[in-house]
């Protein structure tokens, strides 16, 4: 459970977030969606805690990212922009260091590993050195090394960004597996289709600032439109970014 | 600890099985530097060698006028040759060291017992012609006592009258401090090794992490950031330490090997010794790391960290260049200074001497406290968020 209120930050003149707000719910998938360049990698990086707020109020799980930070990292399960991987380093290696880092022993590593190159279906390259990796193998070990620790609040940014049909199918059934698990999922997107299906609950975000929030058919029904996309436009007031 | 330990052994794995950090690190420095320095030593050696044993060949101008002394040069065992037509033109073009004129009044000034003139025309700034330069004026001078000698006696003077003051050479050297003749370049190698070795690693473990987009994901493990930068610095510190150590042994192996001329010189570095200069140099192994980490942290590439480094790595050289140009007896204050304080007590345990147990504390810990500062500052550089999102 994700609460944020009023989070506002400046990168000297430029106002990149200012003012958002929003709930994300246990066993809900809440979709950040706006135009490149919204503030919606910024509202994340505050969330987890790497960059901090100027102003405004976060609580995951009841937990202030400000002042536990560190208790925050351990309850949350992040996939960020960045998804480098070490590429001297198996896929296995990759993610048994995060659950080192994590503070797991070896067993439960293995375990936990052997569960997640199941379910991400990494059985072909879990012990392949990642370099060489396709976007769509890559994209599954920064999964598996941020669900290593089985956290209950799951972040991702711009997760399908770069894959094909198969590897996003493939990630959208992980993620609906996540919310049936009652985990809470934010994820940032700008792709349309990719929150028609998948969320639960809609936040739109432009210019730093929440243009609408509500589930699909809420959106739809206050545009007053039959497409998701047509609702989008006419609520962020701009085409930009869409044809991204 | 626990978050360090983890950083610390993944990066060593990791490296380990980078070609780019073993040939930097391990092979680069131990292999180049000893086998650079024994290999040019022992071609001087022999270079100078042939010149000093191959006869001395001397044009002569003016020969007809001095047939004794060219009678005894080729006693000697210098051949002769023909009188050039330009003989300053033929030293100027190089083509031959060394020419001899004896100049026209030379017989009247001989039979009168007064100093008869011989012109050595000859270029000393040609290193190459010192040999024969040096040979040819050392039979000149030799020609010319064995005359003044006869010719006191002639008279019956003793010679030795001439010869007021005996020269005797009380030589309080020993084979173990004529080694660092020999070995005056070790500390500055060693000092160098301890940069080189850490480049690579400081530049990898941080600018390379960011350029590779892995640090963001790191540091959102919940692990304090002094402890992964930490881990990274002591992964940097130890790839120095391996390399200057890898050095040391090569240098072992190598050194007895290195033609030392006529001196009679102990090469051999006993295990005492190098343990001993291994205390000394690993402060900077972590001055290094330390310097290098927190330089390399601002880069945002791979590409702009060694752009960096080329400057960086002028600082080990410039107290070894100082020393080497401007010898100082060693003093207490001077072991204050870190790098300086590295060179001379590695010098003095190359020369067998024995040093104060107050001067290697002073040595290793004031390097110790300002590698330390550094590490604390590099440390802490990452709560700074533009430092990690730079590269983005």
């Amino acid at each position: 459970m994700i609460v944020v209120k009023n989070l506002r930050k400046s990168f000297g003149e430029v106002q990149a977030v200012k003012g958002v707000s929003f709930e994300a719910r246990d066993g809900e998938i809440t979709g950040l969606l706006g135009p490149n360049g919204a503030g919606k990698t910024t509202t994340l990086r505050m969330l987890y805690s790497l960059l901090p707020p100027d102003d405004g109020e976060i609580l995951i799980d009841g937990l202030d990212p400000t002042r536990d930070a560190m208790a925050i990292k351990r309850t949350l399960g992040v996939v960020p922009d960045s998804r480098g991987l070490y590429s001297r380093l198996s896929a296995r290696e990759n993610i048994s260091y995060y659950g080192e880092l994590h503070g797991m022993n070896r067993r439960q590593i293995d375990q936990r590993i052997a569960h997640l190159t199941e379910t991400l279906d990494m059985a072909d390259f879990i012990d392949r050195r990642t370099e060489g990796f396709s976007q769509g193998q890559r994209v599954k070990v920064a999964i598996a090394r941020a669900m290593v620790h089985e956290p209950q609040t799951v972040l991702m940014d711009e997760p399908s960004n770069g894959l094909d049909v198969m590897s996003t199918r493939a990630l959208r059934d992980y993620v609906r597996g996540l919310r049936s698990a009652g985990q809470s999922v934010v994820l940032s997107t700008h792709i349309m289709q990719e929150v028609a299906a998948l969320c639960d609950r809609i936040v739109i975000i432009a210019k730093g600032e929440v243009a609408a929030d509500g589930t699909a058919a809420e959106l739809l029904a206050r545009a007053g439109c039959d497409s998701l996309e047509d609702a989008f436009v006419k609520l962020i007031g701009s085409e930009e970014g869409l044809l991204a | 600890m626990r978050g360090l330990i983890t950083v610390f052994r993944k990066e060593v794995r990791e490296n380990i099985r980078d070609r780019r950090a073993l040939f930097n690190s391990l092979l680069l420095g131990p292999l180049l530097f000893p086998l650079l320095f024994v290999g040019m030593m022992w071609f001087l050696e022999s270079a100078e060698q042939e010149r000093a044993e191959q006869a001395l060949e001397l044009p002569v101008v003016g020969a007809q006028y001095a047939p004794s002394l060219i009678r005894y040069l080729e006693q000697q065992g210098v051949v002769i040759q023909p009188e050039p037509d330009d003989p300053e033109a033929m030293v100027r073009n190089q083509e031959t060291p060394v020419i001899l004129r004896v100049l026209p009044e030379y017989p009247e000034r001989w039979a009168e017992g007064l100093p008869a003139p011989v012109e050595v025309i000859m270029d000393p700034s040609r290193q190459e012609s010192k040999t024969a330069i040096r040979r040819a004026k050392t039979l000149l001078m030799g020609y010319g006592q064995r005359i003044g000698s006869l010719r006191l006696q002639m008279r019956g003077i003793s010679p030795q009258l001439a010869a007021p003051v005996m020269l005797k050479d009380v030589d309080l050297s020993t084979p173990k401090s004529r080694a660092i003749l020999a070995m005056i370049f070790l500390p500055y190698v060693l000092m160098i090794t301890a940069f080189t070795g850490a480049t690579h690693l400081a530049m990898d473990t941080t600018a390379g992490e960011k350029e590779r987009k892995s640090l963001e994901p790191l540091l959102i493990n919940p692990v304090p950031r002094w402890q992964i930068m930490t881990g990274k610095m002591l992964t940097t510190t130890a790839f120095a330490m391996a390399s200057l150590a890898l050095t040391l042994v090569s240098f072992r192996i190598v050194l007895p090997y290195m033609p030392v001329g006529a001196f009679g010189m102990d090469l051999t570095l006993g295990l005492m010794t190098l343990l001993r200069i291994l205390v000394v140099i690993s402060p900077v192994a972590i001055l290094a790391a330390a310097l290098l980490t927190l330089l390399a942290s601002f880069a945002k590439s791979y590409r702009e960290a060694q752009s960096y480094m080329g400057l960086v790595i002028l600082i080990p050289m410039i107290p070894s260049l100082i020393f080497m140009a401007n010898p100082i007896r060693a003093e207490a204050w001077m072991m204050m200074v870190p790098l300086f304080s590295q060179n001379i007590l590695i010098g003095e345990i190359i020369r067998g001497e024995s040093i104060a147990l107050s001067w290697y504390a002073m040595s290793v810990s004031s390097t110790l406290v300002i590698g330390i500062a550094l590490a604390v500052l590099a440390a802490t550089l990452y709560n700074r968020p533009r430092l990690i999102f730079s590269g983005s």
